[in-house]
């Protein structure tokens, strides 16, 4: 095959940090921003992570709390829905994780545009600034759920429809120009700065996932722009893109003939693109960490590889099925329906490759491993649901109520959270060159893993009964019995229990930071480049002398007759066989 | 079809299938930003396109009114709009021009012909500016209309995507400039081409779109399926 493309990078463009505020604060080192990139998002993460406590406490115990009000419970559950999916899980994933990984990982020295990368990261901080502005502005936060519909979304009536929903939709616009400068950093990173013998077949599956995801963003998340510039001028100088001639409060207003159906199409073109955007990162750091742990090449490495770019492809013909409710073309419904269920092929080979990877595998249960199995499990559980709620007469009764709540959480938060989780405990000694604490880790991910299901598996039940979601209270209803209830409670507890057992891992992380053993090179014995830096963590320009050649594949594990049961990416042919 | 023979390697076989080390290659300083570009184009496109495609749709409700067809209607005489186009399109064969001579190291023409696109652009954009100010003069104001309000919406978008445009070719300018290495503007001069003649073909879509008649409006809306 021919090597399409490597761009050695020239020394001096590397820019040497001199003093601590280059270093640290205006730092244009990819992984001092990845650094950046995570702690604001794990910051904004927490806060969402409150809210969605506040909210559970309201359900489980309705009218115990004075503080919770119903205009707050709709603006808890707004910010909680937008903060996870977009400023936590894009950011953490894309900024971070792409950021930390992708030139390690494809051995360059940095990403090839980091004046860009650096802007990238500050306006990201600004675009959560102007999103956490938005609890201090009179009428406070939107409340008008994560999809942020019209017309209801800029109507009096719902919660922050004068300030909070103009900070909302500029703190997106504002979140987009910062991923597209990540996005064109890292994709161009990927194609331009491999090095020598890194073609794109040998490149572990963390950088296929990542790329093709963020492919995936520069094409989706200019829908979001356009739905959130046509959103704000219908707020602002009262167009009619979207808003259609109605009555509010008794008022006729002066908008005419606009659709709110538009609306939720360009919305959902961004939004089914943005679950993979989330979960094509996270099937490629899982697909590295098990097979690592498990000391065993990954099961079906090309089969994986087409499975990312056809999810990848899939998945902005898959929109609508988020929409069968909204009075669609019922032949549109049945399009829709058929393209979800072929989307779940490549997904399900996914699946069967990870658990073929662990089999007759050298199993080692460290944390990551622990963290990246219990992925398995929650993403098929999560998955199946999808199954379900693809098909448009199971999702007629289902729409709107707590199993829709239970389907997306197992899918997309629970297990991107296994996997980030995983990547943390894996990469870890990496980043920071130091081992966190088994012991903890282990309660940790018990915690978090029972605890979920413990949370979301009765979710499914609520949803069967017909109770139906963002509700503040359910009232005198009589079709939702009295047990339901007690069930809410139950639920309550266990997100509260993992909601507090994420404070096992704060500390673990700062107390391994402060007098942590030094974890030293390569402690998981992994094959991929970014173990191979001449020092750990690795310093500025990452590979210090040479930039490294890569000679094979990154999962030659056991390979019989190698002298250790790993052969490094870039060991020569020569030394890995004895035979 | 080079895609799929890549996605179609085994990079288990055989180790020693591509031994690139001590193979010198030619190294490009251009291929990254070449990329970028590429990218950056595909998402404006992306961009106009998901704007194109709801103008569609808004467009077979009934209170959208067209913008050319009728006598009283701004558009039905383009001539103005002509006038625009020709300054972005002097601009773009300005750049053009300015770029062949850096490309022949004929340094004072290749800045006369970027000093030339930068006028015609700024000209542009200060003309798009003038026929807003016409537009409202007439009471066509953003609001009072659909069609209005993607007119006003789709010039400001593709407006801003000229005026980046200019501060990027500005710094690429100055950037050589200051280095005193004139000889290698031809490379990123040629970036900038790219992106102006691509803004100019947004730009004749939009033109064409616009200034449509209902009848050719429900045509496209039709063969869209709306």
């Amino acid at each position: 095959m021919q090597q399409t493309a490597i761009a050695d990078q020239i020394e001096e463009e590397l820019h040497d940090p001199h003093s601590f505020f280059t270093r640290y604060i205006w730092s244009q080192d990819h992984k001092v921003i990845a650094i950046q990139y995570s702690i604001v998002a794990i910051f904004v993460g927490l806060v969402a992570l409150v809210l969605s406590g506040l909210m559970r406490l309201q359900l489980g115990f309705p009218d115990a709390f004075d503080f919770i009000d119903p205009s707050g419970y709709l603006q808890f559950v707004t910010m909680h829905g937008m903060i996870m999916v977009i400023y936590l899980l894009t950011a953490l994933l894309l900024g971070g994780f792409g950021n930390y990984l992708i030139p390690l990982m494809v051995g360059a020295r940095d990403m090839v545009f980091p004046y860009l990368n650096m802007l990238s990261f500050w306006t990201y901080l600004l675009s959560v600034i102007v999103l956490l502005t938005s609890f201090f502005v009179p009428g406070g936060p939107t409340g008008a759920g994560w999809t942020l519909y019209p017309p209801q979304a800029i109507l009096p009536g719902t919660p922050g429809h004068d300030w909070g929903i103009i900070l909302m939709l500029a703190s997106l616009a504002i979140f987009i120009v910062a991923f597209t400068m990540g996005g064109l950093n890292y994709v161009t990173t990927v194609l331009q700065a491999r090095t020598h013998g890194m073609t794109l077949m040998r490149m572990p599956l963390t950088i296929w996932g990542i790329f093709t995801a963020t492919v995936l963003g520069l094409l989706a998340f200019p829908a979001l722009l356009v739905s959130a510039i046509m959103m704000m001028l219908d707020k602002v100088i009262g167009t009619s893109f979207f808003m259609p001639a109605l009555v509010s409060l008794g008022e006729t207003l002066d908008y005419s003939g606009g659709s709110p159906i538009l609306f939720q199409h360009l919305f959902w073109f961004f939004g089914h693109p943005e679950v993979y955007i989330v979960a094509l990162p996270a099937f490629g750091m899982v697909s590295d960490v098990l097979a690592t742990h498990a000391r065993k090449s990954i099961f079906g490495y090309r089969m994986m590889v087409w499975a990312i770019v056809a999810i990848g492809g899939l998945s902005f013909v898959v929109w609508a099925h988020h929409m069968y409710v909204s009075g669609m073309h019922p032949a549109f419904g049945f399009f829709f329906a058929t393209t979800t269920l072929i989307i779940a092929v490549p997904t399900a080979l996914k699946v069967y490759n990870w658990v073929l990877t662990l089999w007759r595998g050298n199993i080692q249960l460290t944390v990551p491993m622990l963290f990246a199995i219990g992925f398995i499990f929650t993403f098929t559980h999560g998955g199946l649901t999808g199954l379900f709620l693809g098909n448009v007469t199971i999702d007629l009764p289902l729409s709107d109520t707590y199993f829709v709540v239970a389907h997306f959480h197992m899918v997309m938060g629970v297990s991107p959270i296994m996997v980030l989780f995983a990547a943390i405990y894996h990469w870890f000694p990496l980043i920071s060159g130091k081992q966190l604490h088994v012991g903890l880790g282990k309660a940790h991910f018990w915690l978090t893993f029972l605890g979920t299901y413990a949370i979301y598996l009765p979710m499914h039940y609520l949803g069967f009964l017909g109770v139906p979601r963002r509700y503040f209270a359910m009232g005198g209803t009589d079709f939702i019995p009295e047990s339901a209830q007690s069930l809410n409670a139950g639920i309550t507890v266990a997100a509260i229990i993992v909601g507090l057992s994420q404070l096992i891992f704060i500390y673990n992380v700062i107390r391994t930071l402060r007098h942590g053993e030094p974890a030293g090179h390569n402690p998981w014995g992994a094959t991929s480049l970014e173990w191979q830096t001449p020092d750990v963590p690795p310093r500025h320009g990452n590979w210090g002398e040479a930039l490294p050649v890569v000679h094979r594949w990154a999962y030659d594990f056991s390979v019989p007759g190698a002298e250790r049961d790993f052969i490094p990416q870039n060991q020569p042919e020569a030394k890995g066989h004895t035979a | 079809m080079k895609f799929f023979k890549t996605l179609g390697t085994k990079p288990w076989l055989d180790p020693t299938m591509v031994s690139t080390a001590g193979v010198a290659v030619a190294i490009d300083p251009l291929a990254a930003p070449r990329t970028a570009l590429r990218f950056i184009m595909g998402m404006i496109s992306v961009l106009f396109f998901l704007f194109i495609i709801t103008f569609l749709s808004r467009s077979q409700y009934p209170d959208f009114q067209a913008l050319a067809g009728q006598p009283w209607q701004p558009f039905t005489d383009p001539s103005r709009l002509w006038l625009n186009t020709t300054m972005l399109a002097l601009s773009s064969l300005a750049l053009q021009w300015g770029l062949w001579s850096a490309r022949r190291n004929q340094v004072n023409r290749a800045v006369a012909g970027i000093s030339a696109a930068v006028f015609f652009a700024v000209a542009f954009l200060v003309a798009q500016l003038e026929l807003w100010r016409y537009l409202q003069s007439m009471g066509f104001y953003v609001s009072t209309n659909p069609a209005n309000s993607y007119f006003y919406l789709l010039t400001a978008v593709h407006g801003l995507h000229v005026l980046g445009g200019l501060l990027v070719l500005t710094n690429v300018v100055f950037r050589v400039w200051y280095d005193g290495a004139m000889a290698r503007l031809g490379g990123p001069l040629a970036l900038c081409t790219h992106y102006w003649h691509f803004l100019l073909v947004v730009w004749l879509l939009l033109f064409a779109l616009l200034t449509s008649r209902t009848e050719t409006i429900n045509r496209l809306a039709a063969l869209c399926g709306f």
